[in-house]
């Protein structure tokens, strides 16, 4: 339950900041509030789109379906399954590669580092490892004797 | 478990009013910014911007591009040089440049920079020099004028004419202008493109081959 709660929490925090970055891109947010004044530049590449859209959306969309799963885990009848737990651990899989991939984009492709997207790459990354300490730690128990 | 849903509402509330003020400051910022708006007068709207090719190029593309964007800087050092010789310098194509400047710390200083040049008849080796050197000055939070005065000085402009123009800013008109219209036509970020006055999204990316077939396309057309 703690991990699931644990999950739950980080997909808020890593919600709002995906739509900080997406309200920004569109134009509600006049300029971001970014120490290194790389956020614009890296923000405003061509890597910041994906399929037409700002890759912030896919952010915001990706930490909504999380916090959505970790909460139905949450509920009573949901807490001893373990479906919400693989599922939470798979789509934490899919957003930490998504993650891996932008980051190598800030620092090997625009040699520039967004500080919105350091959080989010943090945030993705914890929830990824308490994923994977969920699962192993849910895992059944091996059977012994015959 | 009721504490929990306590705090995952505080969180919530706490990203969503840090949002909000952000939002805030970005609006005011904005209008601070805006004000005094830049005065416009009728010869900064006629300004069509620089042209580049021969004037019976059966197809014009208009680019509207910020000196400090990436993407754009991207565009004119990659793919640019390839279109210039098979394109424009070969008579099929005629491009033009307009300012479209965002919101990035040295956008309009740049563009003015361009204009400046503009006025000693070398804007495009100074946009050249500007989007080659964009890495070091467009990421910088020092202010590049003296860098602009160098590049200046190098592709050959007379340098305190250039300065004198700079320090002006007689071209903010011209530029806000430029903006206005771009933004009249739907352009909402940089680079954007008019293929012979139409609205044209390169879907896999403004290469020098996509722009051929555009070109190809076009000219097909009109036989």
């Amino acid at each position: 339950m703690r991990h699931r709660q644990a999950i739950a929490l980080l997909s808020t925090v890593g919600f709002f900041v995906a739509l900080y970055l997406w309200l920004y891109k569109i134009g509600v947010i006049g300029s971001l509030q970014c120490g290194t004044g790389e956020c614009e530049y890296v923000q405003s590449s061509r890597y910041a789109w994906l399929f037409g859209q700002p890759v912030a959306v896919y952010g915001v969309a990706g930490y909504l379906v999380l916090l959505v799963v970790a909460l139905v885990g949450l509920q009573p009848r949901f807490l001893p399954s373990r479906v919400p737990t693989r599922l939470l651990a798979a789509l934490a899989g899919v957003g930490f590669a998504f993650t891996l991939y932008l980051t190598a984009i800030e620092l090997f492709v625009l040699h520039a580092i967004c500080r919105w997207c350091v959080v989010s790459a943090a945030i993705m990354t914890a929830i990824t490892v308490v994923a994977i300490v969920a699962l192993r730690s849910s895992s059944p128990a091996p059977r012994t004797g015959p | 478990m009721s504490r929990f849903y306590a705090v995952l509402v505080a969180v919530a509330l706490i990203a969503g009013v840090l949002i909000w003020k952000g939002s805030r400051a970005g609006a005011s910022e904005a209008a601070t910014s805006n004000a005094p708006p830049v005065p416009i007068n009728a010869a900064d709207s006629a300004f069509p911007g620089y042209v580049l090719g021969s004037d019976t190029a059966p197809v014009e593309v208009v680019e509207y591009a910020d000196l400090q964007c990436p993407h754009c800087g991207e565009f004119s050092v990659v793919q640019f040089p390839t279109i210039r010789e098979q394109l424009i310098n070969t008579g099929r194509l005629r491009w033009r440049f307009r300012d479209f400047p965002l919101q990035f710390p040295w956008s309009r200083l740049s563009a003015l920079a361009g204009q400046c040049a503009g006025e000693q008849g070398k804007f495009w080796e100074m946009a050249d020099a500007l989007y080659q050197a964009q890495a070091d000055w467009g990421r910088s939070s020092r202010n590049p004028s003296s860098r602009f005065r160098d590049m200046a000085r190098q592709i050959g402009l007379d340098g305190s004419r250039f300065d004198a123009c700079l320090d002006s800013r007689r071209y903010e008109g011209r530029i806000e202008a430029s903006r206005l219209q771009g933004e009249a036509k739907g352009v909402s970020g940089t680079p954007t493109f008019f293929v012979n006055g139409r609205l044209h999204d390169f879907p896999g990316g403004a290469t020098s081959d996509a722009v051929q077939k555009v070109v190809d396309s076009v000219s097909a057309a009109r036989h």
